[in-house]
């Protein structure tokens, strides 16, 4: 007599089937973490080194191998992306079913969008934020974008580490030494060789992805820049009042043509690093009266000594002793 | 700048302004050019003092607690100076110790200090 399964039986068969069959590898399953577009992500421990990490498994029916190879690439990729700002990956290979799967180190920390619910000062978050750029121009300086740069893809960690996540979208456009460093022109025009996103591709998140990326162009670093600029929006859309000096760096971020809107994140975030010094933007212009109103409240400690010393010599002058 | 020569100039400048702020004491005015000259010998002491201080205290509140002191300690050796019964304590040790106190501040958080050397592997 034929029985069915129900489906709760199929689903946790379904799930179990997930699951990765780690024999054969140094690693012992833990728990999952997440499912990504895919490949799952799991907690594993590292027999060898008797640490937890995380790895991160196809899981994609690939029956011509271009996934594997996707997933593969983006390992290389981060691999060559060493920066405090990116999770390492410390190991990569092929499970006994033929799928591939890579290591990187373990991030227990929360997702931006988590963490900023915390963060009620702007100034904490903008913080973050310039950290946030500071890992993605170290990529683009090495000739990857990412591509894919939403508060989901960013992880800060307990000690406040900030951590860009899941280059799985990244793409190489230049091949770069350890040393050298892209110039805008250098990483304009897409590669050629690049067949893995081919043009007319739609890959990115809504919201967060640049005009031109949504439209499936080619796309280059200013791509990144607008997605860091909705990044910025984000931070500081639950600020009382924003001040027009942000407001105007971020429509620089975020401007529909490419070629209007910063030509790198290092001036993105140089820019940003000024607002949060009190000093003048870029692309805001100031008048005289708000650049000196700046200058007093930069300088505010050591002008009210001053003005205490100047009154206390006045005070003495015109009440001295007769 | 050197954190001794940013406490040198300052104090100097300072102790300029002092001086002349006795210009507006008319009994005062034959004698103020020496008045100057000696202020500003006290807050170019003072300045390096401080300065110096300052490059190897890194603390802004001790910064200006020494100056605050240094300042107090000068003007107090300038008042108990002057001849005559009056020494007008109150009025040279206020603004000296102003003087010690914004150089104090300045010195702190300005001006460079020593340099670290860089960590080998």
């Amino acid at each position: 007599m034929m029985r069915f399964l129900s489906d709760s039986a199929i689903e946790r068969l379904r799930e179990a089937a997930d699951f990765p069959d780690l024999t054969g590898t140094r690693y012992e399953l833990i728990d999952k973490l997440g499912q990504g577009g895919m490949g799952g992500v799991f907690r594993v421990q590292d027999t060898a080194l008797d640490r937890q990490v995380a790895m991160k498994v196809m899981s994609l029916v690939d029956s011509d191998g271009t996934w594997s190879a996707r997933l593969l690439r983006e390992a290389r990729i981060i691999a060559k992306l060493e920066h405090p700002g990116i999770v390492p990956v410390h190991d990569s290979g092929l499970l006994s079913d033929g799928r591939p799967y890579y290591i990187m180190k373990l991030v227990q920390g929360k997702r931006l969008e988590e963490h900023v619910s915390n963060v009620a000062a702007l100034s904490d978050r903008l913080r973050i934020f310039l950290r946030i750029c500071d890992a993605v121009a170290f990529a683009h300086a090495r000739g990857v974008l990412h591509r894919d740069l939403k508060p989901g893809n960013v992880m800060v960690g307990p000690f406040g580490e900030v951590l860009v996540m899941d280059w799985g979208l990244s793409k190489v456009v230049a091949e770069k030494t350890e040393n050298s460093v892209s110039q805008p022109s250098e990483l304009s025009p897409a590669n050629p060789r690049d067949r893995t996103t081919a043009h007319g591709t739609v890959l990115g998140t809504p919201g967060f992805m640049a005009p031109e990326q949504t439209r499936g162009d080619s796309v280059d670093q200013r791509a990144d820049v607008y997605s860091l600029g909705a990044i910025l929006q984000f931070l500081s859309v639950d600020s009382s009042s924003v001040p027009r000096a942000l407001t105007a760096v971020r429509k620089q971020a975020m401007a529909e043509d490419s070629s209007h809107r910063y030509q790198t994140v290092l001036n993105l975030a140089t820019d940003v690093a000024h607002f949060l010094d009190g000093l003048p933007v870029s692309v805001y212009p100031e008048g005289p009266l708000i650049r000196a109103g700046r200058w007093i409240v930069r300088n505010r400690v050591w002008i009210l000594l001053l003005l205490a010393y100047v009154i206390a010599r006045a005070l003495l002058i015109f009440f001295r002793p007769r | 700048m050197h954190k001794a020569l940013l406490g040198l100039i300052l104090g100097g400048i300072l102790g300029v302004f002092d001086g002349l702020s006795a210009w507006f004491t008319p009994a005062a005015r034959p004698e103020i050019l020496g008045i100057v000259m000696g202020s500003t010998v006290k807050g170019l002491i003072a300045g390096v003092l401080i300065g110096y201080f300052a490059r190897k205290v890194n603390s802004l509140a001790l910064g200006i607690i020494f100056g605050l002191g240094v300042g107090l300690i000068l003007a107090y050796a300038v008042a108990a100076m002057q001849p005559g019964p009056n020494h007008y304590y109150f009025e040279i040790m206020l603004p000296g110790g102003l003087v010690g106190l914004i150089v104090g501040y300045v010195t702190q958080r300005y001006g460079r200090g020593p340099q670290s050397q860089p960590a080998t592997q």
